[in-house]
């Protein structure tokens, strides 16, 4: 396995299968995925892509009845095969996940010291006087007073709610932090104030991150590389910037161009047509092919291959800026 | 110039001592499209819900092709005349619709309340047409279709009344980018087609960009910018609009100064 | 361009279909009703044709479950007592239900003043012991079926009520209800034609709760003598009537009626929660 002298990946997904009752193939079909200490990687896809099981898979959160082929290594150890009191503890101290909708994920009864105390104290890696320590620490360092301790989540904008959600997730120092749509709730000018967050911390405390996000601009802006996933495989991989300038996988490029961008002219977008393919379909061949337009016999035969663009034409990047 | 379909002038609403929306005055030309941009708390979608006549003003008058409906529609006829005025769009496609009606009784629905002792059946094939779903999509529940068929179903339903003004509330915004951009084309289409007006309340500058003509930008309940997209987008005059361009994430962002900027507004 | 039309079935269809103990509730409930409905033709004898030689007898090939003190047949007096014992509780269901919705529905729909007035004339309903309601107006209108339904049918009212209100008031806050203002619709008929059939699983299934307490009730009121008429089989009337045959001995005329009150009132219960779970768990 790992040389001794080699630093564990904080994240380290291999050839991750996801079976679920009831469909025709794997939600998630061979997903390959890194995340080294103290960098940030993005997974980027539509709903129904697999992105957020995933991520969630890192945590051991599987949807009931799901069965799993591959590994999914944190720290160097497989979450697949661990029990449930490691799970507990994996997931109150090496890993640590921001959710999307911050008010679902925080009760609103208890006060914020509670919340942000609780995993530690329970799982009894630190006393109450430490417990709280750490909290106004991670407080001060998510850029909030101590006073917030004692105040209820109700009392709090939705900015301020999710920072103390990065805080509570760091409360068990852990070498993973996994983001699902951290920003999706947030209004445009608190998400930068987030993301910045998130970049600071990663330098401050060597956290690895997986970013999980339907924005194509967001991944781009804030990854060193990017993986874009469709239909549970991840199609294109690859630096963020290479990637968002010259996507190679058609299904990148025709995200890319759907979106609506700020630099584009008016007019109509460059939609994607159809759907993606649904769960109960068996998949033969590329899971694009139906929906791409440069579509051969080939791609609705034969899967592509997974690294690094899974496609049987790539495309080529634009001549003039190689 | 066009004359103005939507005219709203100095509307103001306040929830106790929060002033919602405070002299927000702006005009929608026939056939025309404007966006309203801000943030949650910017009093956008408020602004929007007193235009429906979900809500109403404290103060300040909405004129639809030069007829008022400000206060409470009385009657049959005023409130039916009131919903061929203005129709809306809402943001959430998975609870915009009962789940109990299928697309075809949603439609007839409609179609008989506003247009009594007609055949409806060509219509209703006509209005799935326009909006890209196929005849076999009538008999569905909404449960049994996905997000983006959901809001075709829901524009559908409001083209039904024959509207002069559509109010978009966020409705894109529930959408994945693929899906978001079919059913953008589509409302671009169905303004070439029909003449309809769009109000289009967003927070996302990009589908601004791409499908309006005019733009008010909002915050704390007041316009701080309005004027045609294209010149508030590319010289934002405004340092809050700076600030939401700025947002907007890219390759080379920086979110730190963003933030910093935020601060110091 | 055109959508292609896919159908997503819910994750709930793949849940294991149904508990052993639900279906045999369901079972049983569907043979009361069903012994009920063919009482006159099922019944052996007439119930109150009285033999006193053979009172107090055991089960034999005449008798199926015996005779009773007065000398009458326990088997056909349990069938029809079904129909008296299942009809009280259906009468007050049905009423307090009904009332109970409209009261809900415009409290919670129109709020303000009338929600305030409507909520706190039912919670004075809810302070005042139903059982005690339904005493004093036996006392007042005498002897019949209706006086104790009617009384049972108001101390059932508030809990159907507030369970409507609560629901109407989470309903109304969806955005469909809306869309629906915004199209023209008048508030009568949204509320008929949408919100009702939205909210009526969920208020039906506390109903089928409600029925087995109100069994429950009406069959302590027949024993306390209110109520049902001295001759008409009941249940609870006719472990009324037993008591003395137990102080003989003889408890089968007592412990049957007895255990079928509970069972029917357990089988109730378990089909309604269940009920009520499943549309819980029915998101949109």
């Amino acid at each position: 396995m790992n040389h001794p002298e080699e630093r564990v990946n904080a994240l380290d997904i291999r050839g991750l299968r996801l079976h679920l009752p009831g469909a025709a193939r794997p939600v998630l079909d061979g997903v390959d995925l890194t995340v080294a200490p103290g960098e940030t990687v993005a997974l980027v896809g539509e709903s129904g892509s697999g992105k957020s099981l995933t991520s969630r898979s890192a945590l051991g959160l599987l949807p009931p009845g799901a069965t799993t082929g591959g590994s999914v290594l944190v720290d160097g150890e497989d979450v697949l095969t661990m029990g449930p009191d490691r799970l507990r503890a994996l997931r109150t101290g090496r890993a640590a996940m921001v959710f999307q909708d911050p008010r679902a994920a925080v009760n609103p009864l208890r006060r914020i010291g509670d919340f942000l105390t609780e995993g530690v104290r329970r799982t009894g890696v630190l006393g109450k006087a430490d417990a709280d320590r750490r909290a106004a620490e991670l407080l001060d360092a998510v850029g909030l007073g101590p006073e917030l301790l004692r105040r209820y989540p109700g009392q709090l904008s939705g900015g301020m709610l999710q920072r103390v959600m990065i805080a509570g997730a760091l409360m068990g120092d852990p070498v993973l932090l996994l983001a699902d749509e951290p920003t999706t709730a947030l209004d445009v000018t608190s998400q930068a104030e987030v993301i910045a967050l998130l970049g600071q911390l990663r330098e401050r405390f060597g956290t690895g991150l997986l970013f999980v996000t339907h924005d194509l601009g967001l991944a781009a802006a804030i990854s060193d590389r990017v993986h874009v996933m469709y239909a549970g495989r991840i199609v294109e991989s690859g630096p963020a910037e290479a990637l968002f300038e010259r996507p190679r996988h058609p299904y990148t490029a025709a995200l890319l161009a759907a979106t609506p961008r700020l630099d584009a002219r008016p007019g109509r977008l460059a939609a994607i047509d159809g759907q993606p393919p649904d769960l109960r379909q068996d998949l033969t061949g590329c899971a694009f092919a139906a929906r791409c337009p440069y579509a051969t016999g080939l791609c609705h035969e034969e899967a592509p291959g997974p690294w690094p663009v899974a496609c049987h034409h790539p495309l080529e990047g634009n001549p003039a800026d190689d | 110039m066009t004359e103005a379909v939507l005219q709203v002038t100095g509307l103001c609403r306040a929830f106790g001592s929060v002033r919602a929306v405070h002299e927000v005055s702006f005009s929608l030309p026939a056939g025309g499209s404007l966006g309203i941009v801000g943030e949650s708390g910017s009093g956008k979608t408020t602004t929007a819900r007193i235009v429906v006549g979900l809500e109403q003003a404290d103060a300040g008058e909405v004129l639809v092709r030069g007829r008022a409906r400000t206060g409470r529609a009385r009657g049959r006829a005023e409130r039916l005349a009131r919903a061929r005025e203005v129709q809306m769009v809402f943001q959430d496609p998975y609870l915009s619709l009962d789940p109990r009606t299928s697309v075809e009784a949603v439609l007839r629905e409609t179609l008989r309340l506003h247009f009594p002792g007609t055949d409806h059946t060509t219509r209703i094939r006509e209005l799935l047409d326009q909006v890209g779903l196929g005849t076999r999509a009538a008999d569905a529940l909404p449960r049994q279709l996905s997000g983006g068929q959901r809001q075709r179903v829901a524009i559908a339903r409001a083209l039904a009344v024959e509207p002069a003004v559509l109010v978009l509330d966020e409705a894109v915004a529930a959408l994945d980018v693929s899906v978001q951009a079919q059913v953008l084309n589509l409302l671009a289409d169905i303004r070439e087609r029909t003449g309809v007006g769009y109000l289009f309340i967003t927070h996302d500058l990009g589908v601004v960009r791409c499908v309006t003509d005019e733009v008010v930008v909002m915050r704390h309940g007041r316009i701080v910018e309005a004027g045609p997209t294209t010149e508030v987008l590319d010289a934002p005059r405004h340092a809050y609009t700076r600030l939401l361009l700025e947002s907007v994430p890219r390759p080379g962002w920086d979110p730190d100064r963003i933030a910093a900027a935020r601060r110091a507004l | 361009m055109s959508a292609v039309l896919t159908r997503r079935p819910g994750l709930g269809r793949l849940r294991s279909a149904r508990a052993p103990l639900h279906l045999a509730c369901l079972g049983f409930v569907a043979l009361v009703v069903l012994a009920a409905l063919l009482a006159p033709w099922a019944a052996p004898d007439d119930p109150n044709a009285v033999d006193l030689g053979n009172a107090l007898a055991g089960p034999s090939p005449d008798h199926l479950l015996g005779v009773d003190a007065a000398g009458r047949d326990t088997l056909s007096r349990l069938l029809l007592g079904a129909r008296t014992s299942l009809l009280g509780p259906l009468g007050v269901v049905a009423f307090s239900t009904v009332a109970g919705v409209l009261v809900g529905l415009v409290a919670g729909w129109r709020g303000g003043w009338l929600d305030s007035v409507l909520s706190r004339s039912t919670e004075l309903v809810f302070a005042f012991p139903g059982m005690l309601l339904a005493i004093l107006i036996v006392s007042v209108y005498g002897e019949g079926l209706l006086a104790p339904v009617l009384a049972l049918a108001i101390a059932y009212l508030p809990y159907v009520s507030r369970l409507t209100r609560s629901l109407v008031l989470a309903e109304r806050e969806r955005p469909y209800v809306s869309a629906y203002r915004v199209q023209g619709h008048s508030a009568a008929q949204i509320c008929l034609r949408h919100v009702l059939p939205n909210i009526a699983p969920v208020v039906l299934a506390q109903s089928t709760i409600n029925f087995g307490y109100a069994l429950m009730d009406l069959a302590g009121l027949s024993f306390l003598g209110l109520g049902v008429p001295a001759l008409t089989p009941d249940w609870g009337r006719m472990v009324f009537d037993g008591q003395t045959a137990i102080q003989h001995g003889y408890p089968l005329s007592a412990v049957l009626p007895c255990v079928l009150i509970v069972l029917t009132v357990v089988a109730f219960n378990v089909v309604g929660e269940r009920w009520a779970d499943r549309v819980a768990r029915r998101t949109p």
